[in-house]
């Protein structure tokens, strides 16, 4: 029975093309695609593996940003607060300042008022006991126009007058 | 494997078998019932042993078709060495096995019925001799045509991998990448070791190819793409692993050999004096291989046998009963004829799969060191 008697023939070309196949195949179609498989597979691991190392430079460049951001914010504040404490301390200076100077202002205006005041006391004084003087006069004048008058005065002004 | 680009190739072969098996029984039949071997009535019966039969054997020329009793088949060449003596020749010089050339005709009985042998006449004695026979077979054609359309195939894949090493796979090399993945991933390194297995994979992925594809063309029924029954051929299956068993003592180191004839843990009584142990580990290194180039050849071989019976079974309801039984058979007959080709490709696929991943455990088996 032919099928399980195989030819010589059949079984002599098999292990020819089969061989050549092997061979043709081993060094022109598997070494390469095997190569090349092997390259994609360790490329493709190496830019796993890199993109895993910039995700982590990534996380260390943001943690680094927070970093100077919260410095920077700090600086900020700080300055502001000197800012506000300079702001303070010149309003302060200020403000005593101006005191002063309306104190001065003040007291100087005082020392005017009190000058005049006392020179019009002075003028009002002077020109009261003229206006007085005169006053006096014309009364005097008219009193002593009768005699009796003058030597009733005369006499009063002697009982006044204690010579002791 | 990617079940869209799987449902896609059915599509494509589904309809390839189905005309593929409507031309080649039909003329066959009709060459059956034309035969001059057996003439004599008009309307012989139909054999379908025969016919099957003659389907899966090695022929001397590829048959086509049967037009009106002309055969239309490719013509072989016949190599032979007899008497010290090449004879080259081509096969139509016997006419189909009707005439003898040269002192050669194909034998029609016998032990070597259907193979060329020498007549001696010798003191009115005819004597029939084999002669040495490399000829061109249909089986050896159809061995160099699915080398070529190998190599073809992965000559221009593997360009497609030199031109682009780093990019993703495109067309045929993304259909097959899956597969020379898997079986580095899942039968080389499974099986031989991550250290060792870079060797083996030239064998591999070539036995695995050049099986699969032998598997596929030997479903497309269409000459000379397809129609030789080349893994359900013992010579074939036979030599790959004859390629397995040499490969396989080639890488044996010594822990092998003294698992082989000196099997630790096994009572000394077994070893001698008679030594039982190691002619079954022998045995064992012989019968693996063996039952690699059985099993091959016979999931094969089945599948073609159902595959011819039932497209056979129209043509003895034709003959035997009516022809219009036939005819209502035929459906039916069809519909298990497309079923059992579609489990052929599965079985294309899981045979090559088989067959080398045991190879690879062999080998592996071989190789292993002592722990």
């Amino acid at each position: 029975m032919e099928l399980v008697n195989p030819g010589i023939g059949l079984i002599f070309w098999m292990i020819v093309i089969f061989g050549l196949l092997l061979l043709v195949l081993g060094k022109y179609a598997w070494k390469p695609i095997m190569k090349s498989l092997h390259e994609r597979e360790q490329s493709i691991d190496k830019a796993l593996k890199s993109a895993d190392k910039a995700r982590e430079e990534m996380k260390n460049l943001q943690a680094d940003n927070e970093k100077l951001r919260q410095e920077a914010r700090e600086e900020r504040d700080k300055i502001l607060k000197q800012a506000r404490d300079k702001q303070n301390e010149i309003i302060e200076q200020a403000r005593e300042e101006a005191n002063q100077e309306r104190q001065k202002i003040l007291d100087s205006a005082k020392k005017e008022i009190s000058n005049e005041k006392q020179a019009a006391a002075r003028e009002l004084r002077e020109t009261v006991a003229d206006i007085s003087l005169k006053v006096a006069e014309k009364i005097i004048r008219q009193e002593l126009e009768d005699e009796k008058k003058q030597q009733k005065l005369v006499e009063k002004y002697f009982d006044e007058v204690d010579f002791r | 494997m990617n079940k869209v680009k799987l449902a896609k190739a059915l599509r494509i072969f589904a309809p390839i078998l189905l005309l593929g098996i409507l031309l080649q029984v039909n003329p066959l039949y009709a060459s059956e019932s034309s035969d001059p071997g057996n003439n004599g009535s008009g309307e012989e019966e139909y054999n379908a042993g025969h016919m099957i039969l003659d389907h899966i054997v090695d022929h001397y020329s590829w048959h086509i078709m049967t037009i009106d009793g002309h055969e239309v088949a490719i013509d072989l060449p016949v190599i032979l060495y007899h008497n010290n003596q090449w004879n080259v020749f081509m096969s139509s010089r016997f006419d189909h096995g009707h005439s003898s050339y040269k002192g050669f005709k194909i034998a029609q009985e016998g032990p070597n019925a259907g193979k060329i042998v020498h007549i001696t006449h010798e003191n009115d004695e005819t004597k029939l001799e084999r002669p040495i026979d490399l000829s061109i077979t249909k089986n050896v054609a159809a061995l160099f045509v699915v080398a070529i359309i190998t190599l073809l195939i992965f000559l221009s894949v593997a360009r497609s991998y030199k031109k682009k090493t780093y990019q993703a796979p495109k067309g045929l090399q993304s259909f097959l990448e899956p597969l020379i993945l898997f079986i580095r991933d899942e039968v080389a390194i499974a099986s031989i070791g991550k250290e060792k297995y870079h060797k083996f994979m030239p064998y591999l992925l070539t036995l695995f190819f050049f099986i699969f594809l032998m598997n596929l063309l030997g479903l497309v029924p269409i000459p000379p793409i397809g129609g030789a029954n080349l893994t359900g051929n013992l010579a074939v299956t036979g030599v790959m692993a004859l390629f397995t068993l040499i490969i396989t003592l080639a890488s044996s180191n010594k822990n092998y050999w003294r698992h082989t004839f000196n099997t630790p843990g096994i009572p000394v009584l077994l070893k001698l004096p008679i030594p039982i142990i190691p002619v079954i580990e022998l045995v064992g290194i012989l019968t693996k291989p063996f039952v690699l180039m059985v099993r091959l050849f016979a999931n094969i071989t089945a599948g073609h046998i159902v595959l011819l019976s039932f497209v056979s079974i129209i043509f003895i309801f034709t003959n035997n009963i009516d022809p219009i039984a036939g005819w209502a058979v035929s459906p039916v007959s069809l519909l298990f004829g497309v079923f059992i080709s579609l489990l052929e490709l599965l079985v294309a696929f899981i045979q090559a799969y088989v067959f080398v991943l045991l190879s690879a455990l062999y080998i592996g088996m071989a190789m292993e060191e002592e722990h």
